[in-house]
């Protein structure tokens, strides 16, 4: 017992350092597996007070930029207003189905990165705005990510470029569908794999969201088509994507609330368990 | 030179702020993320305990971690910097004299500064990089990456010096 305690003083900093290592990968792996520590991220009061107070300093410099991003999306708005205007009530059945389903929130994006392997933003709504985690996350262009976390004022979202995550995605012109991930590297691209060799696809084509998950409505868009990669001795094809939503240079998005979430989850585990 | 407790506890305050507030938003290509905070444990006193060390290292690597949302990712890398830190200085000859010294380029002189950060911030680099991706799978790349940064904070400390140790 004596030269057990002797030896465990005399190695206590080698010791210490293991001790050290082994809880840092603990939290490592544990985050991994998506169980959340929930006081160890970026929403909490502190930290995301930190960033709110120097993202609205850093917004002054940036007005102009969002001006222009903000009044570009009200044209496109109204564009889209007009056409449905002149649509045929009648016959838009197809616009009108899901109309009141989705509802959603606006909020700023007071912190956020691109260069990291596992990128997140914080945004400046929480729990007391009506946020709650596995809530999809949209910009002017197209999907950003999903909620991750909330706490009462803030919350962190799981961004697209997150090689943690993969959105259920499909080619809008033949409705195949496949997980969109991003590989790691440049923030422009990601990659939509499982897309069968007999689905042609060309440069150009549209990704959207395709509905499959509870998280986004279908039909958003993620990107464009650059090239397909047919790599031999694979079964499917990898399309890379080049994501339309410029993740440098988010300031606002909306947080999209599917009110018909629990019913649906509900049935179809349901229907799992049959 | 010597400073106190204040000192250090600012300093690293203003590691952590400078590391999230602008280091996380330098973006060359996705290649390079320099990771200034290290400097807290490269200007810490020559012979503080080692456990003290591990700890320190510890509390700064959570710290960014709860700022960037990668818990446990920084605070193993910089435990395993402020583990490496006692054996390069016992691996050099430090002067008696200089022993109670803060371990600044101007106090340690240019030379043994530069090797002293330099490796501290190469070894600190790499052991993130690696952990954060957490594969041997694009070896090279993460390589390249991880020196490249090291390389980009090796000069930001380098030239942090002159400010913080001005006359």
């Amino acid at each position: 017992m004596r030269g057990l305690l002797n030896f465990l003083i005399k190695y206590h900093v080698f010791f210490l350092f293991l001790f050290l290592e082994m809880f840092s990968l603990t939290l490592i792996v544990r985050y991994n597996n998506f169980h959340r520590v929930s006081f160890l991220n970026s929403s909490n009061v502190v930290t995301a007070g930190i960033y709110d107070k120097t993202q609205s300093v850093a917004d002054y410099f940036s007005l102009k930029h969002i001006n222009e991003t903000l009044s570009e999306e009200n044209a496109r708005l109204r564009q889209q207003l007009q056409s449905l205007l002149l649509t045929d009530i009648e016959n838009a059945s197809d616009y009108v189905i899901g109309v009141d389903t989705v509802e959603a929130y606006s909020a700023k994006v007071i912190r956020n990165s691109v260069n990291k392997q596992y990128n997140y933003l914080t945004l400046n709504k929480g729990a007391g705005d009506g946020i709650e985690p596995d809530m999809g996350v949209v910009g002017a262009d197209g999907v950003v990510g999903v909620i991750l976390d909330v706490s009462k004022n803030y919350s962190t979202v799981l961004s697209v470029l997150n090689g943690r995550w993969a959105i259920n995605a499909k080619h809008e012109k033949t409705n195949h569908f496949g997980p969109l991930q991003w590989d790691g590297f440049d923030p422009s691209f990601a990659y939509l794999e499982e897309i069968p060799y007999h689905v042609k696809i060309k440069k150009g084509d549209k990704i959207v969201t395709s509905g499959y998950s509870s998280i986004f409505p279908e039909g958003i868009s993620i990107g464009e088509v650059e090239e397909i990669e047919h790599s031999s001795g694979d079964t499917f094809q990898e399309v890379k994507v080049q994501l339309s939503v410029d993740f440098g240079g988010l300031f606002y998005v909306n947080v999209l609330k599917n009110k018909n979430k629990e019913e649906r989850i509900e049935l179809e585990k349901s229907t799992r368990n049959e | 030179m010597n400073k106190g407790l204040t000192w250090y506890i600012v300093l690293f305050a203003t590691a952590v702020l400078v590391q999230v507030l602008f280091m996380d938003a330098i973006q060359f290509s996705g290649l390079v993320n320099p990771y200034f905070y290290v400097i807290f444990i490269l200007l810490l006193p020559l012979y503080v305990p080692r456990y003290l060390q591990l700890l320190l290292g510890f509390v700064l690597g959570i710290t960014i971690d709860v700022f960037s949302n990668t818990p446990g990712i920084h605070a193993s890398a910089a435990v395993f910097m402020s583990f490496l830190r006692p054996f390069f200085i016992n691996s050099t000859n430090v002067d008696e004299k200089d022993r109670g010294k803060i371990p600044s380029l101007m106090n340690m002189g240019t030379g043994w500064f530069m090797k002293y950060s330099g490796v501290l911030i190469l070894s600190h680099h790499i052991f993130l990089f690696y952990i954060e991706i957490f594969t041997f799978s694009n070896f090279i790349n993460t390589l390249t990456r991880s020196v490249l940064s090291a390389l980009f904070t090796f000069v930001l400390i380098v030239i942090s010096q002159f400010l913080i140790f001005r006359k």
